[in-house]
């Protein structure tokens, strides 16, 4: 029997929901808030938190030392390009774990996993080497092939919890009906896991977006996407952090407005199978 | 056709291919320095004088040395001229990865170099970057607190004067700090600094056979030093100090003395950033009373051409281009001479509006006062004054002064710190075949 919630317990969870969402969402706010104050006003001891000079100042700076928008097409490139890439490999590979298990289906997925413990510069120099020899070295093409390799372990285990929800007999129905397994995989399969597919885009869009060390070391002038615009603003001498916060919000807007609007997805797939 | 027009044609056509062949794109990996920046901006008046394009790839210093050491290591081929400093040039030069700078124009005038940042850009007499703007370090201090604590501060003072002046500047009630200083980890941070202070009272990383020289007095003498006086006279949380949050506290008047790069002058005192913009003084980088060698040390940003790029004679050409007396010319009748690029030049010191700038006969005697070849009191084996030109150096000083930076937060003891430092020198140095 559910228990029952009181109107105090309610309005305690509230406010502690909200708190925590607060303190997570804190320092994003204050790189939002630094980005509209004059250098000066951003490095104040104590710090200004609201009652300052308000100024785009920052903004104008790097618009116009910055080619912005060939950082965020390439940002946009690379992460959609990756995912998609990804789901392609992926859906079939999960279907055959879900449905069709071998002996070794365990051991192949922990595999998987594991092979995201290695840390990523242990494998910076033969990727780096490969890089030259195929003709990658800051390319598009290039990262979208690393980052989707990287993200596919990922990408494989949320669609293979998806998959395993969805009962087989659909299937073997599907199959009894005389579907090949092409169009048992794209047209039973695939839209009835439309929900978890959408959050596994999702988030791999958002950790393809967020990658910071393959896209630095892979890239230089043509390829380079927003990880590599905010770099350029972090300074080891003179004080910017204003223009850093700038850069800061102009990189993630796009990715913070994605995830606002699908947050319902978002919070479904990385819930998905997590209570019963 | 006739024969006059096909000449005319031909010649129309090689035209275009040869300035299509001349005009190329060069890529340049750069640092996020306020003097790297504003050349960014200047990048028009070359292309108007050259035909070349340049695509400008900045980064963080710490990010950038990763991105151009695996590129030159793996001949990956991204940059055409790649921002270094005094450290990597020598060892990478001697490994052949750096296109030999012996070809200039004469009227670059490449004996106009500051002979110091030429040296420390040099291997076996051959440049093999040109320093775009060179520092030492020196003291910045506050004028009118130094007045009010009734003392006077010297030209070329010692460590003990440093200390009592810091005691007596500091006022918590204010939230006023007697001095600030890096304690940061990180071999370019408080491991620089931390080295010349160990210079500056006789101490030394190795001695002439390349044994860890922590177990030796000097060391824990600096060390100590250190400790105190930034116990008595520093900031809290001076552990996690470095070049960035030190400029901080000195711009908003809460440092009496700040001993830091030379390039620091320039920001303490722009008005548009900092509150005591006119109330800043000048001194050398102190030393032990007794010992000879100052606590300054040398560094230089240079532009080096990597070995196997494509595009050599256009790298060439910015080079002169961006490290000329034209360019210190160009920023200084845009930007006023306390903007232009320090330390490169002889002759930018012997300009009669550069002299009438605040810092810059301070800037130009640390300078001089550094000697890479013979950093310390004792003989050492190395080049190098707060680091030693060897590339086991960054790892070994990076974890070194991570045992310091615990020091200064309270976590070990100085003998404890020592004792770790020798270890680790000592097995680094072993593996590494020294």
């Amino acid at each position: 029997m559910a228990r029952a919630v009181t109107p105090k317990r309610k309005a305690i969870n509230t406010a502690l929901a909200w708190a925590v969402g607060l303190l997570i969402f804190f320092p994003i706010l204050w790189t939002i808030l630094t980005s509209f104050k004059t250098e000066a006003q951003a490095i104040n001891d104590p710090p200004i938190f609201l009652f300052f000079d308000w100024t785009l100042e920052n903004y104008a700076v790097v618009q116009e030392r910055s080619n912005y928008m060939r950082f965020l097409w390439n940002s946009v490139i690379i992460a959609v390009g990756s995912t998609i890439i990804g789901i392609i490999i992926a859906v079939p590979a999960a279907w055959s774990m879900a449905f069709v298990p071998s002996r070794r289906t365990k051991d192949i997925l922990l595999w998987m996993l594991s092979t995201k413990m290695l840390p990523a510069v242990g494998v910076l120099y033969p990727i780096y080497l490969l890089f030259i020899e195929l003709g990658l070295l800051d390319s598009r093409a290039g990262l979208v092939i690393v980052l989707m390799l990287i993200n596919l372990p990922i990408i494989v285990w949320m669609l293979y919890t998806y998959f395993k929800e969805i009962p087989g007999e659909i299937l073997e129905a599907a199959r009894m009906d005389g579907a090949s397994l092409k169009e048992e995989i794209l047209y039973v399969l695939t839209p009835m896991a439309i929900p978890g597919i959408a959050s596994t885009v999702l988030l791999n869009i958002i950790l393809a977006w967020n990658e910071a060390f393959w896209t630095l070391n892979l890239t230089a002038a043509q390829a380079a996407p927003l990880t590599a615009f905010i770099a350029s603003y972090s300074s080891p001498e003179g004080l910017f952090y204003a223009k850093l916060s700038a850069a800061s919000t102009m990189a993630i807007a796009p990715i913070l407005i994605l995830g606002w609007f699908s947050q319902k997805q978002l919070v479904r797939g990385l819930t998905f199978g997590a209570v019963k | 056709m006739s024969l006059r027009n096909a000449l005319r044609a031909a010649t129309a056509v090689s035209t275009i291919t040869a300035s299509g062949a001349l005009a190329e794109t060069i890529t340049i990996a750069t640092v996020n320095n306020g003097d790297m920046i504003r050349m960014q901006g200047y990048t028009d008046d070359f292309t108007a004088k050259t035909g070349h394009e340049v695509e400008w790839v900045t980064l963080e210093e710490n990010v950038l040395r990763q991105r151009v050491t695996t590129d030159i290591t793996t001949k990956g081929g991204q940059f055409d001229i790649m921002t270094i400093g005094m450290y990597e040039t020598p060892i990478w030069g001697a490994n052949g990865w750096l296109v030999p700078l012996d070809g200039l124009s004469a009227e670059y005038d490449a004996d106009d170099i500051l002979p110091a940042m030429r040296n420390g850009l040099s291997h076996d007499g051959t440049l093999y970057a040109a320093p775009f703007y060179g520092e030492s370090s020196m003291i910045m201090y506050r004028t009118d607190l130094m007045e009010k604590a009734g003392m006077t501060m010297p030209d070329a003072p010692t460590w003990e004067f440093i200390r009592e002046a810091a005691a007596a500047m500091t006022d918590r009630d204010n939230d006023i700090n007697g001095i600030c200083l890096r304690g940061k980890a990180g071999w370019g941070e408080g491991g620089a600094f931390i080295t010349v202070t160990a210079n500056s009272f006789g101490a030394r990383w190795f001695d002439e056979d390349w044994t860890a020289q922590f177990d030796q007095p000097e060391w824990k003498e600096a060390l100590t030093f250190f400790v105190d006086m930034m116990a008595e006279s520093g900031p809290a949380g001076y552990a996690t100090n470095g070049f960035n949050e030190n400029l901080s506290l000195f711009q908003q008047g809460k440092c009496g003395m700040w001993i830091d790069a030379t390039v620091a002058a320039s920001f303490v005192t722009n008005p548009n950033d900092s509150t005591v913009a006119d109330k800043v003084g000048f001194a050398l980088a102190p030393n032990k009373d007794g010992v000879e060698k100052r606590a300054n040390w040398l560094w230089a940003w240079a532009l080096g051409i990597p070995a196997g790029t494509q595009k050599e004679d256009a790298a060439k050409q910015f080079i002169e281009w961006a490290t000329s007396k034209d360019y210190i010319e160009l920023v200084a009748a845009k930007e006023g001479w306390a903007n232009v690029p320090p330390g490169a030049r002889t002759s930018l010191y012997a300009t009669a509006e550069y002299q009438e700038v605040p810092f810059a006969k301070m800037t130009l005697d640390s300078i001089n006062a550094a000697d890479p070849t013979n950093p310390t009191v004792k003989p050492v084996p190395y080049v190098g004054i707060q680091f030693v030109a060897i590339p086991e150096f960054a790892g070994i000083a990076t974890e070194v002064s991570q045992e310091f930076s615990a020091v200064y937060a309270g976590q070990q003891s100085v003998d404890e710190a020592l004792e770790k430092a020798q270890a680790i020198t000592t097995e680094a140095m072993e593996a590494a075949g020294y």
